[in-house]
Protein backbone atom coordinates (compact mmCIF):
# COMPACT_ATOMS: atom_id res chain seq x y z
CA UNK A 1 0.00 0.00 0.00
CA UNK A 2 2.59 2.24 0.62
CA UNK A 3 4.52 1.72 -1.95
CA UNK A 4 1.32 2.07 -4.32
CA UNK A 5 1.27 5.93 -2.08
CA UNK A 6 4.89 6.84 -3.53
CA UNK A 7 4.75 5.75 -6.73
CA UNK A 8 1.76 8.07 -7.52
CA UNK A 9 3.68 10.58 -5.69
CA UNK A 10 6.69 10.30 -7.64
CA UNK A 11 7.69 13.73 -9.67
CA UNK A 12 7.94 13.33 -13.55
CA UNK A 13 11.08 12.93 -15.14
CA UNK A 14 12.35 15.73 -17.23
CA UNK A 15 11.72 13.92 -20.25
CA UNK A 16 7.90 12.95 -19.32
CA UNK A 17 7.80 16.94 -18.48
CA UNK A 18 8.97 17.72 -21.75
CA UNK A 19 6.79 15.08 -23.35
CA UNK A 20 3.89 16.67 -21.46
CA UNK A 21 4.44 20.38 -23.08
CA UNK A 22 4.82 19.46 -26.41
CA UNK A 23 1.72 17.58 -26.49
CA UNK A 24 0.04 21.10 -24.65
CA UNK A 25 1.82 22.68 -28.37
CA UNK A 26 0.55 20.72 -31.00
CA UNK A 27 -2.94 23.32 -31.56
CA UNK A 28 0.18 25.41 -31.59
CA UNK A 29 2.56 23.51 -34.20
CA UNK A 30 -0.92 22.93 -36.51
CA UNK A 31 -1.59 26.61 -36.69
CA UNK A 32 2.20 27.27 -37.21
CA UNK A 33 3.07 24.91 -40.03
CA UNK A 34 1.03 26.64 -42.67
CA UNK A 35 1.93 29.93 -41.44
CA UNK A 36 5.54 28.79 -41.66
CA UNK A 37 5.19 27.05 -45.24
CA UNK A 38 3.70 30.31 -46.37
CA UNK A 39 6.58 32.05 -45.32
CA UNK A 40 9.02 29.55 -47.16
CA UNK A 41 7.37 29.37 -50.57
CA UNK A 42 6.79 33.69 -50.39
CA UNK A 43 10.71 33.75 -49.33
CA UNK A 44 11.91 31.57 -52.25
CA UNK A 45 9.85 34.16 -54.43
CA UNK A 46 11.08 36.91 -53.48
CA UNK A 47 15.11 35.61 -54.29
CA UNK A 48 15.99 34.74 -50.09
CA UNK A 49 17.87 31.66 -50.54
CA UNK A 50 17.14 28.97 -48.46
CA UNK A 51 20.09 29.42 -45.72
CA UNK A 52 19.13 32.90 -45.48
CA UNK A 53 15.08 31.87 -44.65
CA UNK A 54 16.05 29.28 -42.19
CA UNK A 55 18.84 31.89 -40.40
CA UNK A 56 15.54 34.41 -39.87
CA UNK A 57 13.32 31.88 -38.86
CA UNK A 58 15.91 30.80 -36.42
CA UNK A 59 17.25 33.94 -34.96
CA UNK A 60 14.44 36.14 -35.34
CA UNK A 61 11.28 33.75 -34.58
CA UNK A 62 8.53 36.18 -35.23
CA UNK A 63 6.32 35.65 -38.38
CA UNK A 64 4.89 39.20 -38.60
CA UNK A 65 7.90 40.73 -38.55
CA UNK A 66 9.52 37.80 -41.25
CA UNK A 67 6.63 37.98 -43.46
CA UNK A 68 6.59 41.97 -43.10
CA UNK A 69 10.62 41.63 -44.11
CA UNK A 70 10.37 39.91 -47.10
CA UNK A 71 7.44 42.51 -48.12
CA UNK A 72 10.00 45.42 -47.61
CA UNK A 73 13.11 43.45 -49.13
CA UNK A 74 10.67 42.52 -51.99
CA UNK A 75 10.24 46.75 -52.36
CA UNK A 76 13.72 47.72 -51.90
CA UNK A 77 13.63 48.93 -48.47
CA UNK A 78 16.68 50.02 -46.68
CA UNK A 79 17.92 47.54 -44.23
CA UNK A 80 18.00 49.87 -41.02
CA UNK A 81 14.30 50.09 -41.73
CA UNK A 82 13.39 47.02 -41.89
CA UNK A 83 15.01 46.22 -38.62
CA UNK A 84 13.57 49.61 -37.11
CA UNK A 85 10.30 47.92 -38.21
CA UNK A 86 10.53 44.90 -37.28
CA UNK A 87 11.67 46.72 -33.25
CA UNK A 88 8.57 48.36 -33.42
CA UNK A 89 6.06 45.13 -34.22
CA UNK A 90 8.25 42.80 -31.79
CA UNK A 91 7.54 45.25 -28.51
CA UNK A 92 4.30 43.41 -28.00
CA UNK A 93 6.86 40.53 -26.89
CA UNK A 94 7.82 42.99 -24.38
CA UNK A 95 4.45 43.13 -22.30
CA UNK A 96 3.92 39.64 -23.14
CA UNK A 97 7.12 38.38 -20.94
CA UNK A 98 6.27 40.14 -18.37
CA UNK A 99 3.15 38.12 -17.89
CA UNK A 100 4.83 35.07 -18.72
CA UNK A 101 8.23 35.42 -16.52
CA UNK A 102 5.90 36.77 -13.42
CA UNK A 103 4.84 33.35 -12.97
CA UNK A 104 8.07 31.61 -14.04
CA UNK A 105 10.32 32.80 -11.42
CA UNK A 106 10.91 29.44 -9.57
CA UNK A 107 12.88 28.56 -12.95
CA UNK A 108 16.70 29.35 -13.53
CA UNK A 109 17.84 32.51 -15.28
CA UNK A 110 19.44 30.74 -17.68
CA UNK A 111 16.52 28.73 -19.16
CA UNK A 112 14.53 32.19 -18.79
CA UNK A 113 16.57 33.57 -21.14
CA UNK A 114 16.60 30.65 -23.30
CA UNK A 115 12.49 30.15 -23.09
CA UNK A 116 12.21 33.87 -23.76
CA UNK A 117 13.35 33.15 -27.65
CA UNK A 118 10.46 30.84 -27.98
CA UNK A 119 8.10 33.92 -26.67
CA UNK A 120 5.42 34.41 -29.74
CA UNK A 121 1.62 35.61 -29.49
CA UNK A 122 0.58 31.95 -29.82
CA UNK A 123 3.51 30.26 -27.00
CA UNK A 124 2.58 33.15 -25.34
CA UNK A 125 -1.16 32.74 -25.09
CA UNK A 126 -0.93 28.97 -24.98
CA UNK A 127 1.62 29.27 -21.98
CA UNK A 128 -0.93 32.12 -20.25
CA UNK A 129 -3.82 29.37 -20.99
CA UNK A 130 -2.41 26.60 -19.74
CA UNK A 131 -0.75 27.86 -16.61
CA UNK A 132 -3.21 27.15 -14.15
CA UNK A 133 -3.72 23.22 -15.26
CA UNK A 134 0.11 23.10 -14.51
CA UNK A 135 -0.14 23.51 -10.79
CA UNK A 136 1.78 26.50 -9.05
CA UNK A 137 5.63 25.95 -10.06
CA UNK A 138 5.48 24.36 -13.13
CA UNK A 139 8.77 22.72 -14.24
CA UNK A 140 11.32 23.72 -16.88
CA UNK A 141 10.80 20.98 -19.21
CA UNK A 142 7.19 21.31 -19.96
CA UNK A 143 8.01 25.13 -20.75
CA UNK A 144 10.89 23.62 -22.81
CA UNK A 145 8.70 21.00 -24.87
CA UNK A 146 5.75 23.59 -25.04
CA UNK A 147 8.24 26.45 -26.79
CA UNK A 148 10.67 24.25 -28.74
CA UNK A 149 7.55 22.30 -30.29
CA UNK A 150 6.55 25.15 -32.02
CA UNK A 151 10.05 26.53 -32.55
CA UNK A 152 10.45 23.26 -34.65
CA UNK A 153 7.79 23.33 -36.61
CA UNK A 154 8.55 26.78 -37.29
CA UNK A 155 11.68 25.56 -39.10
CA UNK A 156 10.49 22.79 -40.38
CA UNK A 157 7.66 24.56 -41.80
CA UNK A 158 10.11 27.20 -43.48
CA UNK A 159 11.88 24.53 -44.95
CA UNK A 160 9.34 22.85 -46.42
CA UNK A 161 7.53 26.58 -48.14
CA UNK A 162 11.07 27.02 -49.43
CA UNK A 163 11.38 23.21 -51.00
CA UNK A 164 7.84 22.87 -52.83
CA UNK A 165 7.93 27.43 -52.92
CA UNK A 166 7.64 26.85 -56.82
CA UNK A 167 4.88 24.40 -56.58
CA UNK A 168 2.26 25.58 -54.02
CA UNK A 169 -1.15 27.09 -56.39
CA UNK A 170 -0.73 30.47 -54.88
CA UNK A 171 -4.57 30.88 -54.09
CA UNK A 172 -3.94 28.44 -51.56
CA UNK A 173 -0.94 29.83 -50.14
CA UNK A 174 -2.88 33.09 -49.52
CA UNK A 175 -5.80 31.55 -47.84
CA UNK A 176 -3.28 29.80 -45.27
CA UNK A 177 -2.83 33.66 -43.86
CA UNK A 178 -6.58 32.92 -42.02
CA UNK A 179 -4.32 29.93 -39.99
CA UNK A 180 -2.90 32.28 -37.39
CA UNK A 181 -6.55 34.18 -36.74
CA UNK A 182 -8.43 30.51 -36.63
CA UNK A 183 -5.43 29.65 -33.94
CA UNK A 184 -5.56 32.88 -32.00
CA UNK A 185 -9.95 32.42 -32.14
CA UNK A 186 -9.47 28.52 -31.14
CA UNK A 187 -7.47 29.89 -27.97
CA UNK A 188 -9.90 32.88 -27.33
CA UNK A 189 -13.59 31.56 -27.62
CA UNK A 190 -12.87 28.57 -25.10
CA UNK A 191 -11.48 31.01 -22.56
CA UNK A 192 -14.50 33.55 -22.83
CA UNK A 193 -16.81 30.75 -23.03
CA UNK A 194 -15.67 29.62 -19.48
CA UNK A 195 -15.39 33.22 -18.03
CA UNK A 196 -17.25 35.54 -20.05
CA UNK A 197 -15.78 38.71 -18.38
CA UNK A 198 -12.75 37.77 -20.59
CA UNK A 199 -14.55 38.67 -23.57
CA UNK A 200 -14.89 41.96 -22.10
CA UNK A 201 -11.12 42.71 -22.23
CA UNK A 202 -10.95 41.13 -25.47
CA UNK A 203 -13.40 43.52 -27.01
CA UNK A 204 -12.07 46.76 -25.31
CA UNK A 205 -8.55 45.72 -26.75
CA UNK A 206 -10.19 44.75 -30.41
CA UNK A 207 -11.86 48.20 -30.27
CA UNK A 208 -8.90 50.15 -29.37
CA UNK A 209 -6.50 48.59 -31.53
CA UNK A 210 -9.26 49.21 -34.80
CA UNK A 211 -8.89 52.88 -33.53
CA UNK A 212 -5.18 53.07 -33.41
CA UNK A 213 -4.87 51.08 -36.51
CA UNK A 214 -6.32 54.18 -37.72
CA UNK A 215 -3.16 56.35 -37.28
CA UNK A 216 -0.76 54.16 -35.97
CA UNK A 217 1.64 51.35 -38.08
CA UNK A 218 0.14 47.49 -37.53
CA UNK A 219 2.90 46.95 -34.49
CA UNK A 220 2.39 50.06 -32.32
CA UNK A 221 -1.48 49.50 -32.85
CA UNK A 222 -0.74 46.37 -31.50
CA UNK A 223 1.39 46.87 -28.20
CA UNK A 224 -0.65 50.11 -27.00
CA UNK A 225 -3.83 48.30 -27.43
CA UNK A 226 -2.81 45.31 -25.48
CA UNK A 227 -1.27 47.26 -22.44
CA UNK A 228 -3.99 49.67 -22.38
CA UNK A 229 -7.10 47.08 -23.32
CA UNK A 230 -5.08 44.54 -20.86
CA UNK A 231 -6.26 47.52 -17.94
CA UNK A 232 -10.05 46.83 -18.41
CA UNK A 233 -9.13 43.38 -16.71
CA UNK A 234 -8.16 45.34 -13.33
CA UNK A 235 -12.04 46.67 -13.09
CA UNK A 236 -13.83 43.70 -14.52
CA UNK A 237 -11.70 40.46 -13.46
CA UNK A 238 -12.36 39.11 -10.36
CA UNK A 239 -9.44 38.51 -7.91
CA UNK A 240 -7.52 35.48 -8.92
CA UNK A 241 -6.80 33.11 -6.05
CA UNK A 242 -3.02 31.66 -6.35
CA UNK B 1 23.24 46.12 -45.41
CA UNK B 2 23.68 42.66 -46.25
CA UNK B 3 20.75 40.26 -45.98
CA UNK B 4 23.19 38.70 -43.42
CA UNK B 5 23.21 41.67 -41.09
CA UNK B 6 19.65 42.71 -41.77
CA UNK B 7 18.45 39.18 -40.42
CA UNK B 8 20.96 39.77 -37.07
CA UNK B 9 20.11 43.10 -36.46
CA UNK B 10 16.07 41.98 -36.60
CA UNK B 11 17.51 39.15 -34.40
CA UNK B 12 18.56 41.66 -31.67
CA UNK B 13 16.33 43.95 -31.59
CA UNK B 14 13.21 40.83 -31.63
CA UNK B 15 15.15 39.10 -28.85
CA UNK B 16 15.68 42.11 -26.45
CA UNK B 17 11.97 42.77 -25.40
CA UNK B 18 11.91 39.08 -24.93
CA UNK B 19 14.22 38.69 -22.60
CA UNK B 20 14.49 42.05 -20.56
CA UNK B 21 11.67 41.19 -18.02
CA UNK B 22 13.44 37.95 -17.23
CA UNK B 23 16.01 40.06 -15.18
CA UNK B 24 13.56 43.11 -14.45
CA UNK B 25 10.98 40.49 -12.75
CA UNK B 26 13.91 39.36 -10.39
CA UNK B 27 13.66 42.27 -7.68
CA UNK B 28 9.77 43.49 -8.85
CA UNK B 29 6.84 42.74 -6.42
CA UNK B 30 3.41 42.88 -8.00
CA UNK B 31 0.87 45.01 -6.27
CA UNK B 32 -2.71 43.59 -6.77
CA UNK B 33 -3.94 45.62 -9.15
CA UNK B 34 -0.84 44.68 -11.43
CA UNK B 35 -1.53 41.55 -11.07
CA UNK B 36 -5.25 41.25 -12.56
CA UNK B 37 -3.31 43.47 -15.01
CA UNK B 38 -0.83 40.61 -16.12
CA UNK B 39 -3.41 37.99 -15.64
CA UNK B 40 -5.56 40.26 -18.74
CA UNK B 41 -2.57 41.04 -21.11
CA UNK B 42 -3.31 37.20 -22.82
CA UNK B 43 -6.58 37.97 -23.50
CA UNK B 44 -6.39 41.44 -24.59
CA UNK B 45 -3.47 40.61 -26.60
CA UNK B 46 -5.61 37.65 -28.39
CA UNK B 47 -8.44 40.40 -28.84
CA UNK B 48 -5.65 43.40 -30.49
CA UNK B 49 -4.05 40.42 -32.78
CA UNK B 50 -7.60 39.16 -34.36
CA UNK B 51 -9.23 42.81 -34.55
CA UNK B 52 -8.16 44.26 -37.28
CA UNK B 53 -5.97 41.99 -38.54
CA UNK B 54 -8.12 39.05 -39.54
CA UNK B 55 -9.96 41.70 -41.90
CA UNK B 56 -6.71 42.00 -44.14
CA UNK B 57 -6.14 38.16 -44.61
CA UNK B 58 -7.61 38.55 -48.39
CA UNK B 59 -6.24 42.31 -49.82
CA UNK B 60 -9.53 43.77 -51.16
CA UNK B 61 -11.96 41.07 -50.09
CA UNK B 62 -12.47 42.13 -45.85
CA UNK B 63 -15.10 39.97 -45.81
CA UNK B 64 -13.23 36.88 -46.47
CA UNK B 65 -11.47 37.17 -43.19
CA UNK B 66 -14.54 38.01 -41.22
CA UNK B 67 -16.15 35.09 -42.78
CA UNK B 68 -13.60 32.56 -42.12
CA UNK B 69 -13.20 33.92 -38.41
CA UNK B 70 -16.58 33.38 -37.94
CA UNK B 71 -16.26 29.36 -39.07
CA UNK B 72 -13.47 29.46 -36.41
CA UNK B 73 -15.79 31.14 -33.59
CA UNK B 74 -18.73 29.07 -34.54
CA UNK B 75 -16.31 25.93 -34.92
CA UNK B 76 -15.05 26.97 -31.90
CA UNK B 77 -17.23 27.75 -29.41
CA UNK B 78 -19.23 24.04 -29.75
CA UNK B 79 -16.10 22.68 -29.00
CA UNK B 80 -14.64 21.65 -32.00
CA UNK B 81 -11.08 20.89 -31.28
CA UNK B 82 -8.50 23.87 -32.49
CA UNK B 83 -7.64 21.21 -35.27
CA UNK B 84 -10.71 21.43 -37.27
CA UNK B 85 -10.89 24.73 -36.11
CA UNK B 86 -8.14 25.58 -38.44
CA UNK B 87 -8.63 23.51 -41.06
CA UNK B 88 -11.65 24.38 -41.24
CA UNK B 89 -11.00 28.64 -41.53
CA UNK B 90 -8.21 27.58 -44.30
CA UNK B 91 -10.90 26.02 -46.14
CA UNK B 92 -13.37 28.39 -46.13
CA UNK B 93 -10.97 31.06 -47.15
CA UNK B 94 -9.82 29.24 -50.10
CA UNK B 95 -13.31 28.60 -50.94
CA UNK B 96 -14.51 32.02 -50.74
CA UNK B 97 -11.28 32.78 -53.34
CA UNK B 98 -12.46 30.19 -55.70
CA UNK B 99 -15.76 31.71 -55.85
CA UNK B 100 -14.25 35.20 -56.44
CA UNK B 101 -11.70 34.94 -59.01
Amino acid sequence: MEEKHLHEMHTPTFTEDYWQGLKMAVPVMLGYLPIAISFGVLAIQTGIPLFHSLLMSFFVYAGASQFMALNMLAIGTVGLEIVLATFILNLRHFVMSISLFSHLQHIPIRWQTLLAHGVTDESFALASLKRKSLGSTPSTAIYTGMFSGAFGTWLIGTLIGVLVGNIVPEALSASMGIALYALFIGLLVPAIRKYWKIGVVASASASLCVLFSLFLSEGWAIVLATVIGSLTGVFVLEEEDE
Amino acid sequence: MTLIMIIIGMAIVTYIPRVLPVFLMERIHFPRWVKKWLHAIPYAALGALIIPGIFTVEPGAPFAGAIGGMVAVLIAYFKGHIMVVIIAAIVTVYLLQILLY
